[in-house]
């Protein structure tokens, strides 16, 4: 132990992977070592407003928002309810335990690496360890088909969700660029642009050589006190969850809203099946919490668990009245899955980089989502500059480049000389990539995903183009023996896809069902497109709209 | 390999402000995993180890080197799941059974002995040729080897590898920063409790430094 370390900074005596800590009138203040929080409960025999599966982006928003607004809220995650200041190690390894590592099936012409780069089983959903990097769409991309000339269009105004992300931006006091380079007038973010590190500068440099704009990225962590939040201190581990709470996730931001606006929220409950009556409405969730199945009825359900675990929960409820799943008269639930291209540029320095220090994406340009000339391709991409791990890095030289034995050994010694460039790119959504039930049962006896993703030919025209570009910056930047990271991919969406056609779409711009009006999906998997920049902003400002738009129809009677 | 760090061991700062009480408990009890199989048989052990020692091959002489081996059966044994496999692999442990035995399989109907007994030039051959998908021994069971390959063999054994402590001093890596974290983040810029690299004719400053790291 180093002089002044808390006494109570030790593992926590309680194993929140086995037994549930939100109970018994409490839960966790994740803010304090040991201490608690009231927490409203709703017994389970009455019905509350909403039952909402999942404590994410979408589902943990949602939640603060309605119960803020004075909805009975209960909110179910199949993950532990972490105390990140006892919880979570400096360790790559131990912190897999806040990834989805339950089997999913993988296939088509790319299957898709799930698990750690993908989605999150906790409190707080993936946020927990998402990479913080917070982006506005591009205005035209919720026009795409209309303006752009390809995927859907979104059933959603950009004026108007220019004020969500406002909103959001203020909720997690986003720290950003005075000016950002692209897209209409935006209000200045809340608090100052993080230091950059090397690498982000190694992005400047690149950029500037080939005279585009480039910014410090606008990031969910905060760069002076926030609250009981110190600032972040570039200890570089964000992806493996934020040991200090200076990260903005929804753990630490729209759930102690939520507790306090007399929201329930249930960890390690998984929800296998919604129920509906006779009328054909849900009537509310099948969970199973403590070794037990049990049952939480509910005026409304709101599905928020991804876009691969949310249309597996559709599918797995189909009964006699919805035999091909519920919210599915189109046919369209699990299908449309769109991801984002993921592909890097990597090389070597002269100078040490050691890009483990700080968040990993510093800097960023957006670039090629605003400038439509000179594409041989739909949609756009943003590059980030990056710090992996050196497990990650490990299995990037291994896995994406093929190096073994000596040469890996070697190679990994060039870690702090390493610098790279990631994309986040617009794929296209298409039809046949979905998420079905496998034949195969997980340890609840529930039917796990089977997940199919094959590139169409505009997808890999936009990783060329990236790739290729990448490839000039980081050379302009003074980088040698440069390679190409071919096979990855991120974030997940579109699996319910919104619109303003039952026929076309699984919800409406309010995200609510079309076949089932008391039936909601707030989460990544409404997404019609995706764009080229990272998601959970739009999620949450989705969520944020959601709420009002349901306080408006309930005041008119219509919920 | 290089001795590119001279004296920087990231357990020297075990006790100072960049690591916590939760990480030292992580980390003390993936130092305490001992080199013997508790999953594997004593065949497939003996094949792994060999595996191993040719995807991370260690220095000669390492005092304690890094049980990889017993990492990955650990995994094995915990059943450790990544999220995902191909629909054309078995589970985590059925994989690398039947991957090890078919291996072993190999070696022997191509040089008639054990693949743990080969030189390691006829190992290499056999795992490249399990890299390019070519072996098609019936112990494989329709297993396809590449697949094999990229999705167990290499994640699972190359990420063990970098989890250790040990992999961290090699290539300099800072290890947990929980809660002190970084402060110079610049080129060319080490904090001083980051390990120092050895410049051509600069070894013994490097040592100084990096002796000094768990100050
Ligand atoms: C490594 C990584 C880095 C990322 N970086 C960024 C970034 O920098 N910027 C960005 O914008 N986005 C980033 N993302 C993506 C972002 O985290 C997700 O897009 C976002 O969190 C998705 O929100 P969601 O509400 O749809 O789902 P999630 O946040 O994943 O929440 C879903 C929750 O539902 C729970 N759940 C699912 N099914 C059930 C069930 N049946 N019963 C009970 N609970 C259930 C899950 O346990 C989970 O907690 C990153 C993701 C990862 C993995
Ligand atoms: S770098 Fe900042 S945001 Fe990331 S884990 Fe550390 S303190 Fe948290």
């Amino acid at each position: 132990m180093w002089d002044g370390e808390p006494r109570a900074n030790r593992a926590a005596p309680d194993d929140p992977m086995r037994a549930p800590r939100a109970r018994n009138g409490r839960a966790p203040d994740v803010f304090r070592l040991g201490a608690w929080t009231p927490m409203r409960e709703y017994p389970e025999s009455e019905p509350v407003d909403f039952a909402i599966v999942g404590t994410g982006a979408g589902g943990g928003t949602l939640a603060c928002r309605l119960a803020e607004a004075g909805f009975s809220v209960v909110a179910f995650d199949a993950g532990p309810y972490w105390r990140p200041l006892e919880d979570f190690a400096s360790d790559e390894q131990e912190q897999t335990k806040l990834f989805w590592t339950d089997e999913r099936i993988v296939d088509g012409e790319n299957p898709l690496q799930l698990g750690a780069n993908n989605s999150g089983k906790s409190v707080g959903g993936s946020t927990v360890h998402f990479a913080m990097v917070s982006l506005r769409f591009r205005p035209e991309w919720f026009k795409s088909r209309t303006l752009l000339g390809y995927g859907a269009d979104w059933p959603l105004d950009w004026r108007e969700m220019w004020d969500y992300y406002t909103e959001v931006e203020q909720a997690l006091k986003i720290a950003g660029p005075v000016t950002y380079p692209w897209g209409p007038k935006r209000p200045r973010y809340p608090y100052r642009e993080h230091e950059l590190n090397a690498a982000a500068k190694v992005l400047a440099r690149g950029a500037e050589a080939l005279g585009i704009s480039w910014a410090p990225t606008p990031l969910a962590t905060v760069s002076a006190p926030r609250g009981a939040s110190p600032p972040c201190v570039y200890r570089g581990f964000c992806t493996l969850g934020c040991s200090t709470n200076a990260k903005q996730s929804v753990l630490v931001t729209w759930l102690p809203r939520a507790l306090r606006a007399g929201a329930e929220v249930r960890d390690l409950a998984m929800v296998g099946r919604i129920e509906t009556d006779a009328a054909g409405l849900a009537s509310g969730v099948h969970y199973h919490r403590e070794g037990q199945w049990r049952f939480q009825k509910a005026r409304n359900v709101v599905v928020a668990g991804y876009a691969i675990e949310t249309p597996r929960l559709l599918l797995m409820s189909a009964n006699e009245r919805y035999p091909g799943g519920l919210a599915n008269s189109s046919g369209l639930v699990g299908r449309y899955l769109t991801v984002q291209g993921n592909q890097a540029c990597w090389g070597v320095m002269d100078e040490e980089i050691r890009s483990y220090k700080g968040p990993p994406s510093l800097a960023i340009t957006e670039h090629w989502n605003y400038e439509d000339r000179g594409k041989d391709f739909f949609g756009g991409y943003s590059y980030m500059s990056q710090g992996p791990l050196p497990v990650l890095w490990a299995g990037v030289q291994a896995g994406a480049r093929g190096l073994w034995g000596e040469a890996l050994m070697d190679e990994m010694q060039r870690y702090n000389h390493s610098v790279g460039l990631k994309v986040v790119s617009e794929y296209m959504p298409q039809e046949r990539n979905r998420v079905t039930l496998a034949d195969e049962k997980d340890a609840l006896g529930l039917p796990i995903a089977r997940v199919t993703y094959s590139w169409c030919d505009n997808d890999k025209r936009v990783n060329r183009h990236a790739l290729g570009f990448m490839r000039k910056a980081l050379e302009a930047a003074g980088a040698r023996e440069i390679w190409d990271q071919e096979d990855d991919t991120c974030h997940l969406n579109g699996t319910a896809r919104m619109g303003d056609d039952p026929r076309t779409s699984v919800v409406n711009g309010d995200c609510r069902s079309w076949d089932i009006p008391n039936l909601w999906i707030c989460d990544g998997s409404v997404f019609p497109t995706v764009g080229g920049a990272n998601p959970s902003l739009t999620i949450q400002a989705i969520a944020c709209r959601t709420a009002d738009r349901i306080r408006a129809l309930a005041r008119r009677g219509d919920l | 390999m290089r001795d590119v760090f001279p004296g920087y061991d990231v357990l020297n700062k075990r006790d100072t402000p960049s690591w916590n009480e939760q990480t030292r408990a992580v980390i003390e009890r993936r130092l305490a995993i001992t080199d013997e199989p508790r999953f594997f048989d004593a065949r497939e052990w003996a094949v792994l180890k060999a595996l191993c020692a040719r995807i991370v091959p260690q220095p000669e002489g390492r005092a304690s080197p890094v049980p990889v081996a017993a990492m990955v059966d650990h995994k094995a044994l915990e059943d450790a799941r990544d999220g995902f496999r191909h629909i054309d692999l078995p589970a985590l442990g059925e994989a690398w059974r039947r991957g090890l035995a078919a291996l072993d399989a190999e070696a022997q109907s191509a040089d008639g002995a054990s693949f743990d007994a080969l030189a390691p030039e006829r190992q290499d051959a056999l795992i490249r040729a399990m890299e390019g998908g070519s072996l098609k021994h019936a112990a494989w069971g329709g297993m396809p080897c590449d697949l094999f390959f990229r999705m167990r063999v290499i994640p699972d054994v190359v990420k063990s590898y970098y989890a250790h402590p040990t992999a961290w001093s090699e290539i300099g890596f800072g290890g947990p920063a929980s809660p002190r974290g970084y402060v110079r983040m610049d080129f060319d810029a080490r904090d001083p409790w980051e390990a120092a690299e050895a410049k051509p004719g600069q070894e013994n400053e490097a040592l100084r430094e990096n002796l000094r790291v768990g100050r």
